[in-house]
């Protein structure tokens, strides 16, 4: 009974651990999958975060604060955009000063916010009548907003991506832009509209971390969280169904590390902190290996600027 | 009217010469912008700064100081460059390069100095090269994404750090503070003309000129630029991209590790986790900016160590550190920018032409 509910403990605080880079990764997902690379995700999550927790500490207000790294989070993603789809500058290098960017923005801009204390935060509001389920119930329906807005998210991600002519145009364009382009489909609003969208959904995933996940602000809070969000959208294969498999896979490792340290075991910490990123790491190598084999790739455009003759 | 953007055929010497400096400007003024709306005045930081990285000698020094680990990260970010690749690792293998140097300053406290300051140097080279190697193999072998791997293990390298100095390696005099014991004076690499400036800097020349010459004169040299610019040529040819991925990577990472040992000898030491504010970081815009030219790496380095150290000394006004690293990526932004618009002319064009962003169509 007692390895049971830490079973489940685990499982529940994979899935709140995992809500931040799912965000991240689901915008990356939109953003590669209509050709455009982004690597400033960590960039995008830092600035969301302060962004969203410099408001609420502000206003008072969460909703404020969601806002407020929605905007900030799209406009760094517009940055992107217009450098890599207007001036075609190399998506890589873009997207690296952003990141660069987006680190020194966030830190000049929470230096005043450290230790500062939030005064509202999204705290845990069970659903009636699902969380009562044994298991699942405290696993997945003992949560945040934000991480139940997750569950929207994805399905409707998933739907509108393989279900629908506006999904179908987002998709073709990342990967024939010039069939699409001769289809009438408008390449460049379609790829400026992703990139935004995804610097949104990342700018979210950061205000996960400062509002609900550990309110507070931190330099670099995100520890490489973007980054595992970029791997994770490898690992997905560009579905966001897998994105979120991956995003609990990582969140359970995360999860498991910390629980690890609280039962006391002669570990020392740092250890236990490197085990996403080298658990991430390995996976990136074994699906990496393995794609080859199996149908499934990147889109065919991806980090090809695309130029009208 | 609207303006539109119209492909060049060729970009103009005379703007090839002017767009660093028009980035530098316009970084500059975007950094200005954000000073102000951030309560200061951009004039005096920028003062401040200049007045602490170049007014006077021990402003310059200090500038050389700072920019030597950023030159020899740099040089590798660079090299790697050359064949395509990123090597976003450099703060890792930094790290690492700085723990073998320290492990061996550490374990041979009474060994005079011809006998452990060589050994330093090869631990460091070959701990920055194992640290790169575990990426590039993967990356050479099974085409597995080096961006990320590389970035990933810099968050491996420093939890290993923090742990030696907050466990093992921990200072027993001082049990306070995160900190190995403070290495032997036959540890330290000496100083030149008696200010902080270090033989590093020897070494990071050393290795630009070593990295032109191979790059320029060598067979293998020849084999790195011709993989970098056209791989599948390359492969026809029957050049082993494979093994030149794996061999670039690990010199790479040998240069970073060399930049962690001279700066834990030189500057620290001693162990700690305060090594670096990001050099590895500072180094993939700096190899960028200097379009993976070593010499030019050099001066670009230069120029990045006085932002640093300027913006140290604008802290005095209050102007927080992370405002540099803001400027730096501003300042890539900027580059990246302008080299673009360099390759495009602004046109103002009357409303009946439909202009969208593209512009390319309308001149064909």
């Amino acid at each position: 009974m007692m390895a049971d509910s830490m079973f489940v403990s685990i499982l529940s605080a994979a899935v709140s651990s995992g809500t931040p880079v799912l965000y991240a990764a689901l915008g990356e997902l939109v953003c590669e999958r209509s050709g455009v690379l982004n690597l400033g995700v960590e960039g995008m999550m830092l600035v969301g975060a302060v962004s969203g927790f410099l408001t609420a500490v502000r206003t008072g207000s969460l909703a404020a604060g969601v806002l407020a790294a929605l905007i900030a989070g799209g406009l760094m993603g517009l940055i992107h955009a217009l450098m890599t789809i207007t001036l075609k500058v190399n998506q890589v290098v873009s997207g690296l000063a952003l990141t660069l960017f987006g680190t020194g923005l966030s830190g000049y801009l929470g230096k005043s916010m450290i230790g500062v204390p939030l005064p509202v935060t999204f705290s845990q509001a069970p659903i009636p009548g699902l969380s009562s389920i044994p298991l699942i119930g405290t696993i997945l329906f003992k949560h945040d907003l934000l991480v139940y807005l997750t569950y929207v998210v994805v399905p409707v991600l998933w739907f509108y991506l393989y279900r629908t002519r506006p999904g179908l145009h987002l998709r073709s364009v990342g990967e024939s832009p010039e069939t699409a382009d001769a289809l009438g489909v408008n390449v460049f609003a379609i790829r400026y509209a992703s990139v935004t969208a995804g610097g949104m959904l990342a700018g979210l995933g950061g205000a996960y971390l400062s509002l609900a996940y550990a309110p507070s602000w931190l330099e670099n809070m995100t520890a490489g969280r973007g980054w595992i969000a970029v791997a994770l959208v490898i690992f997905a294969v560009w579905d966001p169904f897998r994105a979120m498999l991956g995003a609990y896979l990582f969140g359970g490792i995360d999860a498991l590390g910390f629980r690890i340290q609280v039962l006391g075991a002669r570990i020392p910490s740092f250890f236990l902190k490197m085990m996403p990123y080298v658990f991430t790491i390995v996976v990136l190598i074994i699906v990496t290996a393995t794609a080859a084999r199996r149908s499934s790739r990147a889109p065919e455009a991806l980090g090809l600027p695309y130029e009208r003759e | 009217m609207k303006l539109v953007l119209e492909k060049r055929e060729t970009v103009s010497s005379f703007y090839r010469f002017v767009s660093p400096l028009l980035a530098i400007i316009m970084a500059l003024v975007l950094g200005a912008a954000f000073l102000a709306a951030s309560g200061f005045s951009p004039l005096k930081v920028y003062y401040y700064m200049w007045w602490g990285a170049f007014s006077d000698w021990y402003g310059i020094s200090e500038t050389l100081v700072t920019s030597i680990p950023i030159m020899l990260c740099a040089l590798g970010v660079a090299l790697a460059a050359k064949m395509l690749l990123w090597n976003v690792g450099a703060e890792g293998q930094f790290h690492m390069g700085a723990f073998a140097a320290a492990w061996v300053a550490l374990s041979m406290p009474d060994a005079p100095a011809w006998q452990v300051m060589p050994l330093m140097v090869l631990a460091g080279m070959a701990a920055g090269a194992i640290w790169a190697l575990l990426p590039a193999v993967p990356r050479a072998y099974l085409g597995v994404n080096e961006i990320i791997t590389t970035l990933l293990l810099n968050y491996v390298a420093i939890y290993w750090v923090e742990y030696l100095v907050h466990g093992p390696w921990r200072d027993p005099v001082n049990l306070n503070f995160p900190l190995s014991a403070p290495f032997s004076s036959a540890a330290r690499l000496p100083s030149l003309f008696g200010t902080r400036i270090h033989l590093g800097l020897v070494f990071a020349l050393v290795a630009a000129g070593l990295i032109w010459f191979a790059l320029g004169r060598t067979k293998w040299g020849y084999e790195v630029t011709v993989i970098g610019e056209n791989p599948r040529a390359a492969r026809y040819a029957g050049m082993n991209i494979e093994r030149n991925i794996v061999l670039t990577m690990c010199l790479a990472g040998a240069l970073a590790g060399l930049g962690g040992m001279a700066e834990v000898s030189a500057i620290a030491g001693r162990m700690t986790r305060q090594l670096s504010p990001g050099y590895g970081y500072s180094a993939i815009i700096v190899a960028w900016l200097a379009k993976v030219n070593p010499w030019a790496v050099v001066l670009v380095s230069v120029l990045f160590g006085g932002l640093l150290v300027g913006g140290y000394s604008a802290q005095v006004i209050g102007v927080s550190a992370a405002s540099v690293n803001m400027l730096q990526g501003l300042m890539l932004f900027c580059v990246l920018a302008t080299e673009a618009l360099g390759r495009y002319r602004v046109r103002a064009v009357h409303a009946a032409v439909r202009g969208s962003g593209e512009g390319a169509s309308i001149d064909g």
